[in-house]
């Protein structure tokens, strides 16, 4: 590559970085015509130099897609379709969830009804989330919780007060990676608790 | 079945009509969501529509036999629906996720949460070229008193209006709108009985008037005419036509469901009536 044209990535990368991490709209994230727009039909090539660059920071440029089905080889316009974030790559730890301003009950909460909603083809009675919420929080926080999930953007309600999953949680939740964690069993679950307290001990040691 | 007696063939006719008329509401309460599509045994089915079809020779029967295959067809895609799903990855039971999660403690979920959540990283912050770009809208922003200047109003008297004056501005019809919708009721009778064919008259042919203005204000009246009961419309929408008959007295809506048809009358379609008319 020319000097020339590793200059005019880099200033590229700029603009995306710019672009991605502060908020344009009401919602964050920047759609895949704008950077088109401002980068050029070789917006994705950009975006995946700006991911080798995050890598090292434990971030990523996250893709979401118009269909829920995510293509194989996407194309040029189902990619200006797509809205792209940047999100954690790796996961937090309790302690810094709590950092990032969640309770560890509301968070307990959105795990429960992302899930339930995902076991429901996507589509839940709300009333039915709260009932299964109220059996472990208390009642007069539910119907809280479940408005600031939906203020979020993590869940969407109908006129029939049916919930559906919204844009936050397509952006932000690995829907496979959560069901298949909780549907491990729990003799796994303790091995994996035990290892990272391991990790974390063994880190602490170290620092 | 040619060579059956007529009253034995017409009791297997009878059953094979409530065969299909019961599959049909089953299906109807798959099509629903209120039962299993697969509680249906599909081969059972096209055994009886099979059975039954060289019986069926009035139109009603005929339309009975398509409607079962039509709901047939529904109830195996819905099967297919079910299969697809549950075969994706991201199909989990409902019942084993609930018992699952109510296992859980509250740290044990997080816990796995975290693992599946890759939260958005956002930044807010000014730099010094927005605040510099903000300063200087600041300076070019026209003053709030400038922008919504007060108009001048000029101050008057006060004093009474007149029926007249208020006619004259439109603020009052100079006809009590009863009496304006009595006597259009009227001259639609009339005009029915002169030139209406089997006591209708086409909608445009009723509506129209000398100007378009007057069209207009003619087919808003005529809405209310069949609102209040004081007319009805004919809808004929494989010959796109439209006739309006009046009733003797004003019939009572009550019991019936209201529906409302919107009727386009453009310039151009009364523009065509009155050359059509003229010519």
């Amino acid at each position: 590559m020319s000097a020339k044209r590793k200059g005019a990535y880099a200033a590229k990368v700029k603009r995306a970085t710019h672009m991605l991490f502060f908020r344009r709209h009401q919602k964050p994230g920047v759609k895949g015509w704008e950077l088109h727009k401002a980068l050029g039909s070789d917006y994705p090539k950009v975006l995946d130099v700006l991911d080798d660059f995050l890598k090292p920071l434990d971030l990523q440029v996250k893709t979401v897609f118009e269909e829920e089905k995510v293509p194989e080889k996407p194309t040029l316009d189902e990619l200006d379709k797509a809205r792209f974030y940047v999100t954690l790559r790796g996961d937090l730890q309790p302690k810094e969830a709590k950092m990032i301003g969640w309770r560890i009950d509301d968070l307990a909460g959105l795990a429960i009804t992302i899930s339930y909603v995902i076991s429901k083809k996507g589509q839940a009675a709300r009333r039915d989330a709260e009932e299964l919420l109220g059996e472990k929080l208390p009642g007069w926080k539910v119907g809280l919780n479940i408005d600031r999930y939906i203020r979020y953007g993590y869940l969407q309600q109908d006129d029939n007060e049916q919930l559906y999953l919204d844009w936050r949680t397509r952006a932000e939740v690995d829907q496979k990676a959560l069901i298949d964690l909780l549907l491990r069993s729990e003799e796994e679950d303790k091995d994996a608790a035990e290892s990272e307290e391991e990790e974390a001990d063994e880190k602490s040691e170290e620092s | 079945m040619q060579t059956q007696k007529p009253a034995k063939r017409k009791e297997h006719k009878k059953l094979g009509k409530d065969k299909l008329e019961r599959i049909i509401d089953m299906m109807k309460g798959i099509e629903s969501h209120t039962v299993d599509p697969f509680l249906l045994n599909i081969d059972e089915i096209i055994r009886i529509v099979q059975e039954y079809f060289p019986d069926w020779d009035q139109p009603e029967e005929l339309n009975l036999d398509s409607e079962a295959i039509h709901h047939l067809a529904t109830v195996i895609k819905l099967q297919s629906e079910w299969v697809k799903q549950r075969s994706t990855s991201l199909y989990t039971d409902p019942f084993l996720l609930e018992e699952k999660i109510t296992q859980k403690n509250k740290q044990e979920l997080t816990r796995v949460f975290l693992h599946a959540w890759h939260p958005i990283v956002e930044l807010e912050q000014v730099t010094l070229r927005s605040l510099a770009d903000a300063k200087r809208y600041w300076d070019a922003l026209v003053p709030l008193k400038e922008r919504w200047e007060q108009e001048a109003v000029t101050e008057v008297a006060m004093g009474t209006t007149s029926r007249e004056e208020l006619v004259e501005q439109s603020i009052l019809r100079d006809e009590a709108f009863s009496a304006e919708l009595e006597r259009l009721w009227k001259e639609l009778k009339d005009k029915v009985q002169a030139q209406g064919k089997e006591g209708k008259l086409a909608y445009m042919d009723w509506v129209s008037a000398d100007t378009y203005a007057e069209t207009v204000q003619r087919a808003y009246l005529t809405s209310f005419l069949v609102t209040y009961g004081y007319a009805t419309l004919e809808i004929i929408p494989l010959e796109d036509e439209i006739f309006i008959s009046p009733f003797d007295e004003p019939a009572s809506k009550m019991s019936k469901q209201a529906v409302s048809v919107p009727i386009m009358l453009t310039f151009e379609s009364w523009r065509k009536w009155k050359r059509g008319e003229r010519d």
